[in-house]
Order: C-alpha cells, then sequence, then structure tokens
C-alpha cells in the first residue's frame, strides 16, 4: 500500500508491504513489518523512532545492505525498477544512485587509506573515471561541503580530521557519484552538538540545491520534523504514522507520535516532571502478532486495541496505524495530558518517584 | 628501545659466565684443570684482572669486530665455528619461515573468508597442530616420510644446494608446524574481523566489487596484526631451530649451542647466544618497521602488542 | 541470558554466583571444556601417584627386552634398555607436570606483582618497569633455558627458572592492561578515599577481580611451559637421564624410530601432545569468558 499522494508512477522509491526477518538466537525473527512508504523526486521524508524500532532496517533494506541471511518479502522499487531482483553491474550501478550516509564516520572510514581514496573510489572503480578528474570533483564536492583546503585533506587520514569534518567528507563521498536519492542514517548523532547543526545544515542546503530525495532516519522528531516534508514514525518493526512534517506537532494522527513529541524536553518552558512514556520500546519480533503492539503504553488504549492488530488508515493527507485514529482526531495534538492509567507498567522515570 | 634491549642482553649473556659457580677461570675452562701457562693466558686475554665493567667492554668490543673468543673443547675460533654453521640455521629458518607465510596466512585467509566445511576443517586442524612441539613433530615426521614412505631423508646436511634443501624440508616442516597452526588461525580470526567492520560496509553500499573489496579493504586492513603475528612467530623460530637441528642431526648453530652447553664451553655459549638474541632482536626490529608502514596511526616503535 | 539484557546490578550478581560455583565455571565452557579439564585432572593425578601405580618398576633395565613390542602386561612394551615403557610413561608424568607447574608459578606470582604494582603506582614506576619487561622480551624462553644450564649445570631448576623470568614479561604485560582497567572503577577510588592502604585494596580488591584472566593466562601459560621444558629435557639439558620424564623418553627412543621400533617414543610424544592440547583447549575457553565477564 503506497502512500495517498504518490500516484506509483512518478515516485522515486516505493517500499511496498516489506518485511523482513532475521535469524535472531536461532529462530526467524520479523524485524520489520509491513513496511510501506514513498518518496517523490527531491522529497525528503524523514524517518523516526526509538532504538529498535526498525528504521535503520528499513534504509539498509532500501540499500540492499541487509546481514547475510536476511529474509525480504514485499517490493521495492526504484524509479519504477524492482531492486530485490538487481545483482552484479547492475545492481553496482543501482548502489550509484542511491548513495547512503551512515551514522558513525570513523568506523565507516577505513582507517589505513586516505581520505582522497575514499572520496574517489566508487568513480574510479565503477564509473571509469581518470585519477586526476576524479581527484579534482573530490577537491570541489569538498568546498561545497564547506571544506576549503581540499587539496591537502584528501593526502590525510581519517584519524586526522574531527568528526565533524569526517562526516562532511562522508556527505562528499556520497554524492560524488551522482545518485537522486540520499539514505542519510541519523547522520549526526554522533557528533557533538554546535558540529551538528553545522553538518545539518550543509545536508539540508546541498539536498535541496542538487534536488535530491532523502530518507533521513533519526530517533529526533524535531529534527525531522524541520527538514524533511514529510515525516514517517515507526515502532515495533512497523510504520504507525506519516504526516506533513508542519502537522506533526499540532495534529498527530497515532498517540505514539504525540507521545514522542510531548516527551522531548522544552527547553523553554519548565515543567514539575519530565514526561516519559511508560514501559519500553518493543522490537519488532517482540510485538504481539494479533494486536496494536503500542497498546500496552498507550494512554489511549481500548480493548479492542489489544485484540485486532490495527491497519493504515488514511486521514487528512496523512496515515496512521491506529484503530482509533478518528475517534482521536483533534485530541492528540497540542499538549496531551500523559498520565500513566492505574495498573499500567510504569517506565523508569515514574517508578523512580513512586 | 630494541637497542637497549639487545645491549642488556649482550651484559646478560656476558655476565652469566661469572654468576657460574666457582672462578671464572674454571668456569671458562669449563671445570678442566689447565696449566699454568694457558690459565695466564685466559687471565690476558679475558682481562680477569682488571674491573667488571672494563672486560665486558672488551668483550663487546671484539664481539662487534667478529672476534668471539676460542672454544676450549676444539680450539678454534668462535667466530669460524659459528661461520660455518650458520647457513645451516638460516635456511632452516627461512624454510619453516617462509612455509608458515604461504601456508599459514594462506589457509587463515581462505578459511577467513569462507564460511563452511573449508573453516570448520581449518579449526579443527589447527587446534590440534599447534599443540604439537616441534621435537615430537620431529619424530612422526621422520617415521612416516623417512622410514615408512622414503620420500626424504631422516638426519643430516646433505651436499650440494638441492640435496641441502631435500634433507632441510622435514625440519622445515617439523619446525614450521605449530607455528603454522598459531597464525592460521590468528589470520583467520583477523580476517573475519576485518570483513565485519563498519567501513566494509560503506564500500559496499558504494558499489565496489567483490574483488576490489577484499583486497583492499579486508586484506589490506588485517594485513598489520597479521604481520605482527607472523612476526613474532618467526622470530620465536629461531630458537626452537635448536631443538629441530638436534632431532635431526643438522649441524646448526642450535645443535652446537646444545653440545657446547653440555660441555660447558662457555665461549661457544656466549657467542652462539649473542648471534641468536641479535637475530631475534632484528625480525622484532623488522617487525616494528613493517608495523609502521603498514599503519598510518602508529608513529614507529609504539607497537602495542 | 545474554550480558546485554541485563541491568549492571543483575550482571554483577550473576558473576559473583558463577564465580562461587567453580564447577559451574567450567560447566559453561562447554563439552570440549570439561573433557580437557578432565585430561588434566588424570594428569595431575598421575603426577602425584602416578610412580606408584605403574604395574613394573619403570627403572629396571633388561636389554635382553630391549625394544620388545607389547605383550601380556606390558602394555606398551620395552625401551631402548628393555624397561617397561607404560610405567615410565606414569612415573614420567611427575617430572613431566612439576616443572611447568613451577614455572607457572614463579611466572604468574611475580608477573601479577609487577603488573599489579606498575598499574597501582602508574607514572615513573610504570615506565621503569614496562621499559625492563619490554627488554626481557628480547630473550627467548628456550635461548635462556640453555644459557642457564650451560651456566649452572642441566637439570629442571636452572630450566625452569630461567623459563619463568622469560615468560615474566609477557604475563606482566597482559595483566598489566586488566590491573589498569581496575585500578580506575568507582570502587577504588572509594576504598582509597575510606583510607585502605594500598596492599590491602590491591590484594583483597584488584586481584581477585582479575582472577578469571589470571587463571586463563596460567592454564594456557603450563601448555607453553610443558612444551619448553619437554624440549629442553629432549635436549639433554633438563631431566637427566635415567630419571623418567616424557621429554627425556623421546629422545633416548629416537633411534627406535629409525630401526623400526617408534612405539615407546611416540607414546611419550603422544603423552605431551593430549596433555597441552587440553591445557590450550581449557585455557581458551576461559580466557573466552574473562573477556566475557568484562565486556
Amino acid at each position: 500500500m503506497t502512500g495517498p499522494a504518490a500516484a506509483g508512477t512518478g515516485a522515486l522509491l516505493e517500499v511496498s508491504g516489506v518485511t523482513v526477518r532475521l535469524a535472531v538466537e536461532g529462530a526467524r525473527r520479523p524485524v520489520l513489518r509491513e513496511v510501506s512508504l514513498d518518496i517523490r523526486p527531491g522529497e525528503a521524508v524523514g524517518l523516526v523512532g526509538e532504538s529498535g524500532s526498525g528504521k535503520s532496517m528499513t534504509a539498509r533494506a532500501v540499500g540492499r545492505l541487509l546481514p547475510r541471511g536476511a529474509e525480504v518479502t514485499g517490493t521495492i522499487r526504484f524509479a519504477g525498477r524492482d531492486v530485490a531482483g538487481l545483482s552484479g553491474a547492475e545492481l553496482r550501478g543501482y548502489r550509484g544512485q542511491v548513495a547512503m550516509i551512515f551514522q558513525d564516520p570513523r568506523a565507516h572510514t577505513n582507517p589505513v587509506r586516505r581520505i582522497g581514496d575514499f572520496l574517489t573510489e566508487a568513480l574510479r572503480t565503477n564509473q571509469g573515471v581518470p585519477a586526476r578528474e576524479a581527484t579534482q570533483r573530490a577537491v570541489d564536492m569538498l568546498a561545497q561541503v564547506g571544506i576549503e583546503d581540499g587539496a591537502r585533506r584528501l593526502r590525510q587520514y581519517p584519524h586526522q580530521l574531527s568528526g565533524g569534518l569526517l562526516q562532511r567528507v562522508m556527505i562528499a563521498a556520497a554524492l560524488l557519484t551522482g545518485p537522486r536519492l540520499l539514505l542519510a542514517d541519523e547522520p549526526t548523532t554522533a557528533l557533538d552538538v554546535t558540529t551538528q547543526a553545522e553538518v545539518m545544515a550543509i545536508l539540508d542546503d546541498l539536498r535541496r540545491r542538487l534536488g535530491l530525495g532523502m530518507l533521513f532516519i533519526t530517533h529526533d522528531l524535531e529534527l525531522a520534523a524541520a527538514i524533511c516534508d514529510r515525516t514517517a514514525v515507526m515502532y515495533a518493526g512497523q510504520i504507525v504514522e506519516i504526516r506533513e512534517s508542519a502537522l506533526l506537532h499540532s495534529d498527530p494522527l497515532h498517540p505514539y507520535t504525540a507521545a514522542l513529541a510531548a516527551a522531548r524536553p522544552d527547553i523553554a518552558r519548565t515543567a514539575p516532571r519530565l514526561r516519559a512514556i511508560p514501559g519500553r520500546p518493543l522490537s519488532a519480533f517482540e510485538a504481539p502478532e494479533g494486536a496494536c503492539s503500542f497498546a500496552p503504553r498507550c494512554a489511549h488504549a481500548e480493548d479492542r486495541c489489544r485484540a485486532t492488530a490495527p491497519g493504515i488508515i488514511e486521514l487528512d493527507g496523512g496515515l496512521s496505524r491506529c484503530l482509533r485514529a478518528r475517534d482521536l482526531r483533534g485530541q492528540l495534538g497540542g499538549e496531551p495530558e500523559h498520565e500513566a492509567r492505574p495498573g499500567q507498567p510504569a517506565g523508569p522515570l515514574e517508578a523512580a518517584d513512586a | 628501545m630494541l637497542a637497549a634491549s639487545l645491549l642488556i642482553a649482550s651484559f646478560v649473556i656476558f655476565a652469566a659466565v661469572y654468576l657460574a659457580p666457582g672462578n671464572p677461570i674454571s668456569a671458562l675452562s669449563g671445570g678442566r684443570s689447565l696449566p699454568a701457562s694457558s690459565v695466564a693466558l685466559l687471565e690476558q686475554r679475558y682481562h680477569l684482572n682488571d674491573p667488571f665493567f672494563v672486560r665486558y667492554w672488551y668483550w663487546l668490543d671484539g664481539a662487534l669486530h667478529g672476534n668471539l673468543g676460542i672454544s676450549i673443547t676444539l680450539r678454534e675460533d668462535v667466530s669460524t665455528l659459528i661461520a660455518s654453521r650458520i647457513w645451516t640455521t638460516a635456511g632452516l629458518v627461512l624454510y619453516a619461515s617462509l612455509l608458515i607465510v604461504v601456508f599459514g596466512i594462506g589457509l587463515g585467509i581462505l578459511s577467513g573468508l569462507r564460511p563452511g566445511l573449508v573453516d570448520t576443517g581449518t579449526l579443527m586442524v589447527t587446534a590440534f597442530s599447534a599443540a604439537i612441539p616441534a621435537f615430537v613433530a620431529a619424530i612422526v615426521l621422520i617415521l612416516l616420510f623417512a622410514v615408512r614412505l622414503r620420500w626424504f631423508p631422516a638426519l643430516g646436511n646433505g651436499t650440494g644446494f638441492l640435496d641441502n634443501v631435500r634433507h632441510l624440508t622435514l625440519p622445515a616442516v617439523a619446525l614450521a608446524v605449530s607455528s603454522l597452526a598459531i597464525v592460521a588461525r590468528v589470520t583467520r580470526a583477523t580476517v573475519r574481523e576485518e570483513a565485519g567492520r563498519e567501513h566494509v560496509q560503506t564500500a559496499v553500499s558504494r558499489g565496489i566489487p567483490a574483488r576490489q573489496l577484499i583486497r583492499r579493504h579486508v586484506l589490506r586492513n588485517a594485513a598489520i596484526p597479521i604481520t605482527t603475528i607472523t612476526g613474532i612467530t618467526i622470530a620465536s623460530l629461531i630458537a626452537v631451530a635448536a631443538v629441530v637441528e638436534t632431532a635431526f642431526s643438522l649441524n646448526g648453530l642450535g645443535a652446537y649451542l646444545v653440545q657446547a652447553a653440555e660441555s660447558k664451553d662457555l665461549a661457544v655459549v656466549q657467542g652462539i647466544s649473542l648471534v641468536l638474541v641479535t637475530a631475534f632482536v632484528m625480525v622484532n626490529l623488522i617487525v616494528d618497521l613493517l608495523y609502521a608502514v603498514l599503519d598510518p596511526r602508529v608513529t614507529l616503535g609504539s607497537r602495542a602488542q | 541470558m545474554s550480558a546485554a539484557t541485563l541491568t549492571p546490578q543483575k550482571r554483577g550478581q550473576a558473576v559473583l554466583a558463577a564465580r562461587a560455583r567453580p564447577l559451574g565455571q567450567l560447566r559453561a565452557t562447554g563439552p570440549a571444556g570439561i573433557a580437557a579439564a578432565c585430561a588434566i585432572a588424570a594428569a595431575t593425578f598421575l603426577a602425584v601417584f602416578g610412580a606408584v601405580l605403574a604395574p613394573y618398576n619403570g627403572n629396571l633395565a633388561d636389554l635382553s627386552l630391549a625394544w620388545v613390542g607389547p605383550t601380556g602386561g606390558h602394555l606398551l612394551g620395552f625401551d631402548f634398555q628393555g624397561r617397561d615403557v607404560l610405567s615410565r610413561l606414569l612415573a614420567g608424568a611427575r617430572t613431566s607436570m612439576l616443572g611447568p607447574f613451577a614455572v607457572v608459578l614463579m611466572s604468574m606470582t611475580a608477573g601479577t606483582v609487577l603488573a599489579v604494582t606498575s598499574a597501582w603506582r602508574r607514572g615513573l614506576t610504570d615506565s621503569v618497569v614496562s621499559s625492563g619487561l619490554d627488554i626481557l622480551f628480547a630473550f627467548p624462553g628456550i635461548l635462556l633455558a640453555v644459557l642457564a644450564t650451560a651456566v649452572f649445570g642441566p637439570g629442571l631448576t636452572a630450566a625452569s627458572i630461567a623459563l619463568a623470568i622469560a615468560y615474566m614479561p609477557y604475563v606482566a604485560r597482559v595483566l598489566r592492561g586488566a590491573a589498569l582497567k581496575e585500578r580506575s572503577q568507582p570502587y577504588v577510588a572509594a576504598l582509597e578515599v575510606q583510607g585502605a592502604p594500598a596492599t590491602v585494596i590491591c590484594l583483597r580488591h584488584l586481584v581477585p577481580n582479575m582472577m578469571p584472566l589470571i587463571v586463563a593466562q596460567a592454564t594456557i601459560m603450563f601448555g607453553w611451559a610443558m612444551v619448553d621444558l619437554a624440549a629442553i629435557s629432549f635436549l639433554g639439558l633438563g631431566v637427566q637421564p635415567p630419571s623418567p620424564n616424557w621429554g627425556v623418553m623421546i629422545s633416548e627412543n629416537q633411534t627406535g624410530i629409525m630401526q623400526g621400533y617408534p612405539l615407546p617414543a611416540l607414546a611419550a610424544g603422544i603423552c605431551i601432545v593430549v596433555v597441552v592440547i587440553a591445557f590450550n583447549i581449557l585455557g581458551e575457553r576461559l580466557f573466552a569468558r574473562a573477556e566475557a565477564e568484562r565486556a
């Protein structure tokens, strides 16, 4: 099932009903369940969720970077072509079109090879670009990400650059192959706060200028909303909401989104107590089959939520995986009251008070 | 640092003679009684009437100029005796090193990159052979290949280059067996570890073809720990060669060292010990250099492991 | 229950509970570990009681029986001097196990003391000790042992002490890392603030927390010491004939290999290999557990 706005033919990326199973401690367990989303050319879609929600796994599925032995059902189409069937030279061509930016730049660069090697490797190998030209393009791209003395940097090794610089290099490397879609997996999480803002600005700016699509993965709802046109929220391996970013705060369609938005401490206000979501986030393989996976932690759950697995409902240009989405329209936005109901498991902050 | 090691090692070797019970003369003569003229000669040659460190200086100076004293038992220059035997030992160690590098690293890479039957087989075989001491390997090899199959000679050096190589084969295998297993295991583990690293994922995500991936990102990175363990292992061969030479009756430095130790020919023991320790330190030095070359993150002399 | 899903308190409790039951620890090393431990126990038992259990006098030579193969009552036949091989093997377990034991005891003690001291004091003491140990690295064990026997005469004592000295820097290096890590734990600072003297903290807290690593290292080292000492005895510089010893037996009976009587030498070789493999397997498993515990 694809999003409401995509006509199917115009989408750059179409993920339809993708379920991914991995061998976890012997058994095959799902890490993604029926994930569907789409990205139009030039559109940035955010993917937000807590640890274990499956957001990284989604990017990996799109990028064909799943671990060996992963079972994938459903389809992923890029520019209309099915990605799962690609192999060999076609797969390498696809990888040139879809570039991934990873979270920890230091772990994701080879420490014994120079920056120049890192930047130009794909160009020289896959696109047959001669070394001199590749180097020149690398220097130009470094300038675009705000690194001026590119020629000198090319000769350096990763350990000689700071985290922020290295992440800019990673972004430059991703852009050098001329991709049409960026998969950014928490690109700023490993950096300190001031550097985060810089790198984010560069990424956003370049993306818009080059007209690239982007899947932006983060645990920070605000950040996603700030730079993405639409944002998808994941929980326990499923998409629970897709909404225009601007409406995410004021008019969310799923209780989890509302809770995420409310849980973030706001620097401008003082509150008597941090609002935590009671309980702990579930991974996909822990979620029950025939029920809503968020029900145990949800302030609005009813009996039917624990008895039926909710499907996707279209509402007002967005999507929601909540049985009560229509009922709760208008109640979820703004400042929802979010105390734990009696009998609910308490989260760490609640328990500390008791 | 290694130069300091060498210096102190030479001092220990030198001083050892004086640790022996009894006076230096009896130590040098191995307890044999000597005529007065010989005693006077020894006193003069070894500067026994001079202070300790002066004696050390004379010895060291002599050693650096190739003069290592005289063998009591054979009455020849120690340096000459060493020179005639050094090629056997060097050949043996080189031959064994070749086997270790080619088969040990090769096997390790193969089983590291391909999980499955090859891998399990390698693990089992190496677990077993890593525990086989060189002299046990020696007798098994002699039994199988020299006595039963008659493919190789059992003892001695042989004459002429090719015959020498033939005679050195079983000893080299015996020497290499357990080290080969260790190098193979470490290589396998290292290759596995490097293949699982995140930067390899990055290269995959950019469509780098498999062959290139393995060469430039897995093996190149694995080369660092592999070189270190191979170097250390080869250095240890220098000492164990003595055991293998004795088992196969080869006239190398190691076997001669053992004979000299038994007959208390201390000048020879000192001389050969010095040569062997120097060789050991040299190999370690080469490993350090290679490590600094291969890994741009380290500066010379800071090898952690 | 993987360590990752436990809270720090639960993990600590699990570690303590596991430590209190050494047999449980052993069981956790898997079937191979248990088999290895059994082999080691058997060898130790023989080391103590071997000579008594031997069916015949292993030192009784009868040249007319030289090289005779296995016959009734003499399961492994006779060696080059007509002595019963099985009896010699059983009696030889003592020196073959005792030497490595002494080496391990000496080098582990000295190495632990040095590692803990230099980790505790840090600064100058650490640099001096580390440099000193680095220099010792220049001496391969066997070489030092040969040198020692040349100076002090052949025998197990000189060789064992020499090997212990040669192994010590390795022990100290491995343990120093662990000691440094322990030393920087908050509980150590807490104890210091309470005024506990350094020796007490080290002995009562630091060392016990490093115990899994120490035991693992000692186990693997036993294997190396056994190989090296057997080699020294094989060379004729260790245990002297006619004392029974596995390494000596190989060298004594080597001529048998070429004359078609391989059994005595092979039997001794197999004993050595089996015990060394056992120590290697157990040691590797113990190492893996020590690593997992501190992860």
